[in-house]
This record gives C-alpha cells, sequence and structure tokens, in this order.
C-alpha cells in the first residue's frame, strides 16, 4: 500500500530534521551550528504547514508561522550577534571524539525507532511513522548537549532538543493547544536571552565558556 | 534483440565519449566561480589526444604490470559504463553485474592503480597507493551499504531493476534514499579524488592522492588513466542520477521517449558537474586523518537509510 504524497512528503521533512541534527551533532564549528539550527527550524515549519494543509487543522498554520519566525529567524539570528559579541567563531571541543559520537547517535536511532513503533501502531493520525524520527532527533540533541564542552553548543543543543519535541507533538498529536505553544514558544525566547546574559556571566568570571570550569564552584 | 544490442552500444560509447566533456564542464565551471576564464570545455580532448601522441617514456625497473594497468582501468571503467543505465533501461548487458559487482569493479580498477603505483619503487607512487587504499577500504563498504537501500526498495540488486521501479512505478518519496543520497555524494567525492579528500588540480606532492601514484606515467598510458578517470566520474553520475534521480530514463523498448530521455541526462549532467564545482569551489581540502571521520560519516548515513527503510517503510 502506497500512502498518500502529504505522508510521504512529511516523512521525506522527518528524514531530513534527523539528517540536520546528525550534521549538527558531527559539526564541529560553532558558526556552522546556528546556521543548521536555523535550517533545521525551517524544515520544522514546513512539516507543520504540511500536517496543516493535509489534516485541515487551521491553528497549525499559526504554529508553523510562529515556528519561523521564532525558530528560524529570531533565535538563531539573537545566537549569532551572541556569539560575535563574545567573538566565539572557532572549533568546539567535544568529550568524545565525533566517529564515536555518531556511533552512538546510531545506536539512539535504533532505540527510538524501536520504541516509536508500538506508540505508532496505536496512533490514529496520518502522521504518526514520523514520530520515530521525531524521538530520534529529540535523543541525539540531548546527545548533543551531553558531549559538548561550551556553553553556547549546549544552548543550541537545547533549542534542537525542543525543535525535536515540538515534531513529536506535532507529528503524534497534531500539535499542542496553542496557548501551550504560545507559552513554549515565550519560554524559549526568554530562555535564550537568560542564557545569552549567562553566558557573558561566565565568562566574565571564568575567562571562558567551558562549562567544566563550573565545578569550582562546589562546597568541598 | 538487435534493438537492444544497439541501445547498448549506444549508451556505452556514449558515456565513453562524453566523459571528458563532463570533467571539461566540471573544470570550466570551476574556473568561472574562481572569476578565471577557463580552459574550455573541449580541453580535456586536446590533452588525451596530445597525450595519444606522444612517446611512451617507461622506468627501468618497471614491470609489465605497470604496462598493463592503465588497460584494466580503462576496460573496468567501460565495463562498468556498460552496466549502468543512463539513457535506457534496455541493457542486456546489464544481467552480467549488478549492483554488488560494480562496487567489485571499481575495486578492480582501484586494486591494479594502486600496484603500479608501487611497481616502479618511488617514494611518492607507494605513498599515493597506500592513501588510495586508506580512502578506498572506507569508502567502499560505505558504498555498499548506500547501494543496499534502493536494492531493498526494489527488491533486486540489478541497476536496471532498481531503475524500473523507481522511474516508472508510482511516484513514492522514500526518506530512506535521501539519507543515501548524501551519504552517496559522500563517497563520490571521496572515490573520485575531488575537494574535500584530494585536489585533481594539485601537483604538491604531501597533498596528493590519486595523483601521486600516477606519477610515473606518460603519453598513451597517462591518456589512458586520466580517460579512465573522466569515465569514472561520469559512471559515479550515472549511478547517483539511476539511484536518486531516475527520472526521464526510458524504459525498455520505448524509442518515442529516447530523445527526451537524452535531454533529461544532458541538462542532470550539467547541473549535477554545476553542483560539484560549487562544492569544490566552496569547501576546503581536508587532512588526511579527517578522511576516516568523512567517510565514517559517509557509512553512518547508508546505515541509516537502511535502518529508516527496514523500520519504518513497510
Amino acid at each position: 500500500m502506497v500512502p498518500a504524497f502529504s505522508i510521504q512528503l512529511l516523512n521525506f521533512l522527518a528524514a531530513l530534521l534527523l539528517l540536520i541534527a546528525f550534521a549538527m551533532l558531527s559539526q564541529r564549528r560553532i558558526l556552522s551550528l546556528i546556521y543548521l539550527f536555523a535550517w533545521q527550524g525551517a524544515v520544522l515549519a514546513l512539516s507543520t504547514t504540511v500536517v496543516a494543509y493535509s489534516t485541515g487543522q487551521d491553528h497549525l498554520y499559526y504554529s508553523a508561522a510562529l515556528t519561523l519566525i521564532l525558530k528560524a529567524l529570531l533565535l538563531p539570528w539573537i545566537l549569532h550577534r551572541l556569539i560575535i559579541r563574545l567573538n566565539i567563531k572557532w572549533d568546539v571541543e567535544t568529550m568524545i571524539n565525533v566517529p564515536t559520537t555518531m556511533l552512538v547517535g546510531i545506536g539512539l536511532v535504533i532505540i527510538a525507532f524501536n520504541l516509536a513503533a508500538p506508540i505508532s501502531q496505536l496512533a490514529g493520525t496520518i502522521t504518526r511513522n514520523a514520530l520515530g524520527f521525531a524521538m530520534a532527533s529529540v535523543l541525539l540533541s540531548f546527545l548533543m548537549m551531553i558531549t559538548r564542552h561550551k556553553a553556547v553548543a549546549q544552548v543550541v543543543g537545547f533549542l534542537a532538543m525542543e525543535n525535536g519535541l515540538f515534531f513529536a507533538a506535532t507529528s503524534a498529536t497534531y500539535g499542542m493547544p496553542m496557548v501551550v505553544e504560545l507559552g513554549i514558544a515565550l519560554d524559549v525566547l526568554v530562555g535564550t536571552v537568560i542564557f545569552g546574559i549567562f553566558f557573558f556571566r561566565i565568562r566574565e568570571t571564568f575567562d571562558s565558556l567551558d562549562i567544566k570550569h563550573l565545578e569550582k564552584l562546589k562546597e568541598d | 534483440m538487435t534493438s537492444s544490442i544497439f541501445s547498448q552500444l549506444f549508451q556505452t560509447l556514449l558515456v565513453v565519449l562524453l566523459a571528458p566533456l563532463l570533467l571539461g564542464w566540471v573544470n570550466q565551471c570551476r574556473a568561472w566561480l574562481q572569476n578565471k576564464s577557463g580552459a574550455g570545455v573541449l580541453q580535456p580532448y586536446r590533452v588525451l589526444h596530445k597525450l595519444f601522441h606522444k612517446d611512451a617514456v617507461l622506468a627501468e625497473n618497471a614491470s609489465s604490470l605497470f604496462r598493463t594497468a592503465p588497460y584494466v582501468q580503462f576496460a573496468c571503467m567501460v565495463l562498468v559504463a556498460s552496466i549502468v543505465p543512463m539513457v535506457a533501461t534496455d541493457l542486456p548487458f546489464a544481467a552480467a553485474a549488478d549492483v554488488i559487482a560494480l562496487v567489485g569493479l571499481f575495486a578492480l580498477a582501484r586494486l591494479f592503480a594502486a600496484l603500479a603505483g608501487m611497481d616502479v619503487g618511488t617514494a611518492f607512487g607507494s605513498m599515493g597507493a597506500r592513501r588510495e587504499m586508506l580512502v578506498a577500504s572506507l569508502a567502499e563498504p560505505a558504498l555498499l551499504m548506500i547501494l543496499f537501500t534502493p536494492s531493498l526498495i526494489a527488491q533486486s540488486t540489478s541497476l536496471t531493476t532498481i531503475v524500473e521501479v523507481l522511474a516508472h512505478h508510482r511516484f513514492v518519496l522514500y526518506p530512506s534514499l535521501a539519507f543515501a543520497a548524501v551519504a552517496f555524494a559522500m563517497v563520490a567525492l571521496a572515490e573520485n579524488a575531488r575537494i574535500p579528500i584530494d585536489n585533481p588540480a594539485t601537483h604538491l606532492e604531501l597533498t596528493m592522492i590519486h595523483e601521486a601514484m600516477i606519477l610515473e606515467y606518460s603519453a598513451r598510458h597517462l591518456a589512458l588513466i586520466e580517460w579512465a578517470s573522466a569515465i569514472k566520474l561520469a559512471n559515479y553520475s550515472a549511478v547517483g542520477i539511476a539511484l536518486f534521480l531516475p527520472w526521464g530514463i526510458a524504459a525498455a523498448g520505448d524509442w518515442q521517449a529516447i530523445p527526451f530521455a537524452l535531454a533529461a541526462l544532458l541538462l542532470k549532467l550539467l547541473l549535477g558537474g554545476a553542483a560539484l564545482a560549487l562544492l569544490e569551489t566552496l569547501s576546503a581540502k581536508m587532512r588526511i586523518f579527517r578522511a576516516p571521520e568523512f567517510l565514517g560519516t559517509a557509512f553512518l548515513l547508508a546505515v541509516l537509510g537502511m535502518l529508516a527503510r527496514l523500520l519504518l517503510e513497510r
């Protein structure tokens, strides 16, 4: 049985999201990381539009527009300005080397696909196949947060994780209620601004954005 | 039967004769992107013509292997050219070799190139050969994994069947093919000695891979090797088109579709060549020790494509 074209397109976009998540995982430069994050936001907005169009859920158009403005344009712009003002464009250090990280990533993808399979069987939505991809990108962003030393890369990982969660919500239940979505969008925006302030504070205190210095704050 | 033999001959000759043109087009695009005027798209033909009219010089201690290697490489590439459908799927020869044999043919050509590079015993030849084998040992498993994804979709490892299924059955977007396509682009760059891995224009000894192996060759031997690598580029483009952009390739026995298929092929190759030139201009050559990471990523993406196929597209 061949599913309808919109579902194929949605699965394809889901695969694209996962590809971007992998690219972020293997990316060493912080500027490219932010560009990839912007692309992820754009793909997310497109996929939300496709879901909105194929299911006739009008409120999803608004959330697609919100995603495009916030996640593909505004947040990358804020982050971009931040790293230019912090003057950190060079390589991101990773805790484990990149090939090992990618291998762990493949393992996570297998876990996510298997985990999503029984849920997709139960779900009645047309978009249920994309759930595995969504969970995989959430786990990959999580892995990225764990394996990076620098605060900026961790924040990008956090925002990417939010993207994955948003995609999971869209694909599992056709999106959250508008109020919740607006709330989360505002949270993410404010969060990024606060993270920006934190970056400056961390650097002022330790002369570096490497968060392993934060361990010094522990009381003995 | 005669018509399919004609179709076979036509396609093989088309690839073999037009391969230098594709290379010339890529070089021309690259020159334009670098604000140079370029040598023209016909330059590879001029080079081949010049090389074929020179007297060959062989090193004193070169064995017969050194002399036969260019012919083996050229023959392998022509053979590959005759099993990859470019214009029509009507290829009687394609039954002789499937995608796995295709990888084997590429490997055979590479093996002879590496052996010939070591044969004369110069330092650069052996160094180039070793580097080539390093890249190959990583690129080959990735290429096999990539080819398995479309094979799983088509339930066949024959390239003509894969193209029939992908191009002429109902149009379906396969997410797994997206992963495979990205991985294929990475492997194709590495295997054709293009920029992130190797620089085809360099003659700086320390960075050469492919060029270092063929330093000792001259005249007709060099011409055959250069021609073979041009055909290799065309072959990789043909495989990429057949697997990921097969729309337009004519079905067997459909003679009316041939002119359209030719036009589509030309357009795809023009765009593909321009994209390759753009990619090469935008990226910088990697350190050789980064190559395993690059190709490891390609392998993992190919595995991911297969996983997506096996777990999600049932």
